[in-house]
């Protein structure tokens, strides 16, 4: 295996509260290699959107990096001054976020915002920029687009908008892309094409994705590899195709069953008793003991293990045994 | 005590409890109302009583017996003997008078038109905001001032002194509907919507009932937000008017009367007259605001 | 477009009629125009004559007709004090008030919006921190108070500048001007800074909370993940989208600058005309009150319509068709 692009180790993020400290983020690892789509996944507040704001330096006060390192083509970044993490987002790492509704300018014309972004990264003239950012918009697919460059956001459909938010991101030529919910805010009938258009550009461009999602239709789509986040921990990491055949830990197989597009191939549908705890009121032990069914005394006293094969996970389900 | 407790134990008294400029505020709110509720106990004299008065004692300075009588007072008197703290203390209830009660006026005003907008809707509503819209262009101060001076030309003479009061508390009141009104007409917009109100309607509860118990609790906290800020603003424009000479009367003086008053006496020496009255109100005005703005930012986390 | 900005200029002017109204009415119902004119020594035909020339025997919508045109020809009536044409007195006092509010706005405006975007970027420095404070004690500080300690500091202490009046003035035309003697600009500093500072503290603290709210917006989060600078995000990108709504109220700001002005002019006892309209209100002045009120109205709608124009020319999703938009 060739040198990962991305590669975090042991991050955790820390949000100091009047209650005491939250740890949205713990411990987590995990590698993404050149053009491959890591997918991550898990609830609303499980910790993965504020993974991908720590790697790229966006966590807002008082939240912080706490432990671990994260590492970019070989170089360390969470330690990086602001003036260098700022030189390094959009160069390096491209971002795209949740709602393009919001996430454009609605002031700037939309071949403005693509040209600033260019011409503060790479070392071209104007009107090279210009031309840049036009072959952007080509590439994603904006029909027109040379008379569209001088359109405002509110001039566009919010799926031909995502497509300009993933020219921004990848106007500078990025070797990863953190995806937060790219598609959570579009309709049913654009998600599909925005998935693949992300997915066709980095394979094309060979960019290493983080795709964020809490849609296991989407992760499915597209992912090369799944990581199953939990209250802020890694629950499960491995190929999409194994993860999803044969989720190793409860909380996973649990996730499938609740899921419709995933459990076609299942005797029943499970759902997962309760919801995910609190971050203030986490269990002692693993945290997902309270809902899992294979808990035991060990799992209410221990923390999960780092790494059991797949999953963190004291009981992982082995292929052919039964839950 | 179990009830201030549990106030106490709340978000809003736990920010209380975090932010000293709130406890502060609150501290010195309470005191000045307190004294100037109990004026005839507190005040050592009562400067409208002309009997107790004695013009050997004009022009006395703080804390220094006059040259004539020998008297002490603390914060001196004016020139017509009268002393100073004791008008301060009967001024602040002229100006928490006019200051609460013009506010109970505007909030009666403006959330009553703005249910009736936003649940009615239609001209109603129309009918009711182009007037806010209206009555918006133009800085509230003038307003008031406006709707003075067309209340004065219909009072008679003779009872000008003795309306002055009422006719500034609506003066100041119907220049400050506006914010309630608009505040309140976008909350039932939202409420008139949600399920249960429309379970109301369907179990055949009148509109009236529906609005008093289900919008109006949902439309308390911005509107006791607004109310705090816009008393400090009714306390400044009473004294603002008083100054201007066109609120209340000598005969019954607000700070702003007695502040006016004072500035008479800023060239020839007595500050006395003009300072303590002017520090009363900054006071009062400053520490009522600081309770407002405390209060939305407790009540509303995402504007901080 | 053209149909937003049709339709503000009706607006415009439909308030203004009702402005008109109201200032009618005041004629018509506040006191009685024939007592206010004629003195104790009248006779049943001068009242009769004074009411045909009046033109109060005609109806009430003939009376508002006539009453509105009177207006736009600039025959605003006589004062009931001082027996002059009213818009005499007002074109001889207009010129104090504009030059006072002219440079009260400006200052407030410069130092609103400088203040304002320092302390949004700064948010938790101690300069901030100590502007803020600063400024709540301002927005809680009455005008005159402002006023009063200005003229206790710098003329009662230190006798540095005036503490009443325009100065010299000199007369260009029919206007008369403080601006080109030393007097009349020494005269100047003190008025306007008491009218200024109140407007400025307003705008400072709009333009700062304005400022954080696009500062968290998605928009400005995207821009710093694309890796711009920080010079970059906080101008070109947070500012521009502030000045949207800081436009709007700071044009009203400085409509009210004319009508505070009525403060700082009786503090300074500044010839302008808001100490007219005060005086008239002490008189019950009732022309002198009504054009006040309606010369007023048109300079604020005049404002209004103004910045809703310059609106238009920032925000591009107003430029298109609003229909489609909505």
């Amino acid at each position: 295996m060739t040198d990962p692009v991305l590669s975090v180790r042991n991050l955790s993020v820390e949000i100091p509260t009047r209650a005491g400290i939250l740890k949205p983020v713990d411990g987590v690892s995990y590698d993404i290699a050149k053009g491959e789509i890591l997918g991550v996944v898990g609830e609303s507040g499980a910790g993965k959107s504020m993974a991908g704001n720590a790697i790229i330096g966006l966590l807002t006060r008082p939240a912080h990096i706490s432990g671990g390192e994260v590492w970019l083509n070989g170089n360390r970044i969470d330690t990086l001054e602001p003036e260098m993490l700022r030189r390094m987002r959009g160069k390096e790492i491209g971002m795209v976020f949740q709602d393009p509704l919001t996430s454009l300018n609605p002031l700037l014309p939309i071949g403005d915002q693509l040209t600033e972004t260019i011409l503060e990264h790479l070392p071209v003239t104007k009107a090279e920029a210009e031309a840049r950012a036009l072959k952007g918009l080509e590439e994603v697919g904006i029909p027109a687009a040379a008379q569209r460059m001088g359109s405002y956001p509110h001039e566009f459909s919010g799926g031909m908008r995502q497509r300009v938010v993933i020219a921004l991101a990848l106007c500078a030529e990025p070797s990863l892309i953190i995806a937060d919910e790219p598609t959570t805010a579009l309709d049913v009938s654009v998600q599909a094409q925005i998935v693949a258009l992300l997915k066709k550009l980095c394979r094309e461009k060979g960019t290493a994705v983080m795709l964020v999602t809490h849609d296991m239709g989407v992760i499915a789509e597209a992912s090369d590899r799944v990581a199953v986040m939990y209250a802020g921990r890694l629950a499960e990491l491995g190929p999409v195709r194994d993860v999803l055949t044969h989720p190793m830990h409860p909380y996973t197989h649990g996730l499938m069953g609740s899921t419709p597009l995933a459990s076609k191939g299942l005797a029943r549908l499970n759902q997962i008793p309760g919801s995910m705890p609190r971050l203030g009121a986490l269990p002692d032990g693993c945290a997902f003991n309270p809902r899992c069914p294979k808990a035991d005394a060990k799992c209410r006293a221990n923390p999960a293990p780092v790494m059991n094969e797949r999953a963190s996970c004291w009981h992982p389900m082995i292929p052919g045994q039964t839950s | 005590m179990n009830a201030l407790a549990r106030a106490l134990n709340s978000d809003i008294g736990y920010s209380f409890r975090k932010t000293p400029v709130a406890m502060v505020s609150a501290v010195v709110v309470t005191i000045l109302i307190l004294s100037a509720v109990l004026a005839p106990l507190v005040a050592p004299y009562n400067p409208f009583d002309p009997a107790t008065l004695n013009l050997m004692n004009g022009f006395s300075k703080p804390m220094e017996p006059n040259a004539f009588t020998g008297d002490v007072f603390w914060l001196g008197t004016d020139d017509q003997g009268r002393d100073v703290f004791s008008t301060i203390l009967y001024g602040m209830r002229v100006s928490l008078f006019v200051g609460f009660a013009a506010v109970l006026f505007a909030l009666t005003l403006g959330v009553t038109l703005g249910l009736l907008a936003g649940y009615i809707g239609g001209w109603t509503e129309t009918l009711i905001m182009r007037a806010a819209d209206v009555q918006l262009t133009f800085p509230s101060i003038l307003v008031a001032m406006l709707i003075f001076g067309i209340a004065k030309g219909f009072t008679p003479v003779d009872m000008r002194d003795q309306m002055a009061i009422w006719v500034l508390i609506i003066a100041i009141g119907l220049s400050d509907w506006v914010q309630f009104a608009r505040v309140v007409r976008g909350a039932t917009l939202v409420e008139k919507n949600k399920e249960y109100v429309q379970a109301a309607r369907l179990i055949g509860r009148r509109p009236g009932a529906i609005m008093i118990r289900h919008i109006l609790p949902n439309v308390l906290s911005p509107v006791l937000v607004i109310a705090t800020i816009s008393l400090a603003l009714a306390i400044i424009a009473e004294a603002t008017l008083s100054f201007l000479g066109v609120g209340a009367p000598p005969t019954q003086p607000s700070l702003g009367t007695l502040i006016r008053i004072g500035q008479g006496f800023l060239f020839s020496g007595e500050w006395w007259i003009l300072l303590f009255p002017a520090v009363t109100l900054l006071a009062l005005a400053l520490s009522v605001n600081l309770l407002g703005d405390w209060l939305r930012d407790a009540l509303n986390p995402k504007l901080r | 477009m053209l149909a937003y900005v049709i339709q503000r200029v009706v607006q415009s002017f439909i308030v203004l009629l009702i402005v008109g109204l109201v200032a009618f009415s005041m004629f018509k119902f506040v006191g009685d125009p024939i007592d206010n004119m004629l003195g104790q020594e009248r006779t049943d035909a001068d009242i009769e004559r004074l009411r045909g020339v009046l033109g109060l025997d005609q109806p009430f919508p003939v009376q508002y007709y006539k009453f509105l045109t009177n207006a736009a020809k600039g025959n605003l009536g006589v004062s009931y004090r001082q027996g002059r044409p009213v818009a005499e007195i007002i074109a001889q006092r207009a010129p104090a008030t504009l030059e006072l509010a002219a440079v009260s706005g400006f200052l407030a405006m410069v130092f609103g919006i400088g203040l304002g975007v320092f302390t949004a970027i700064r948010r938790d420095g101690w300069a901030a921190n100590t502007i803020m404070t600063v400024s709540l004690i301002g927005v809680s500080l009455p005008t005159f108070l402002i006023g009063i300690l200005l003229i206790y500091l710098f003329s009662v202490e230190l006798g540095w500048l005036p503490s009443f009046g325009r100065g010299e003035t000199v007369m260009i035309g029919g206007w008369s001007t403080g601006f080109l003697t030393a007097s009349g600009l020494k005269a100047l500093i003190l008025p306007s800074i008491t009218l200024g500072l109140y407007q400025m503290t307003l705008i400072m603290r709009l333009v700062r909370s304005e400022m954080l709210e696009v500062l968290r917006a998605d928009y400005i989060r995207f821009a710093r993940a694309r890796g711009l600078r920080e010079r970059s995000v906080n101008f070109r990108h947070a500012l521009k989208n502030t000045m949207v709504p800081v436009i709007t109220v700071t044009g009203l700001q400085l409509g009210s600058i004319i009508a505070f002005a009525i403060i700082t002019e009786t503090v300074f006892q500044w010839p302008g005309i808001g100490l007219l309209f005060i005086n008239a209100i002490q008189f019950v002045d009732i022309p002198v009150m009504a054009a006040y009120l309606m010369i007023i109205s048109v300079m604020f709608v005049g404002i209004n319509l103004l910045v809703d124009l310059l609106y238009v020319a920032i925000d591009p999703r107003l430029r298109t068709d609003r229909a489609g938009a909505h």
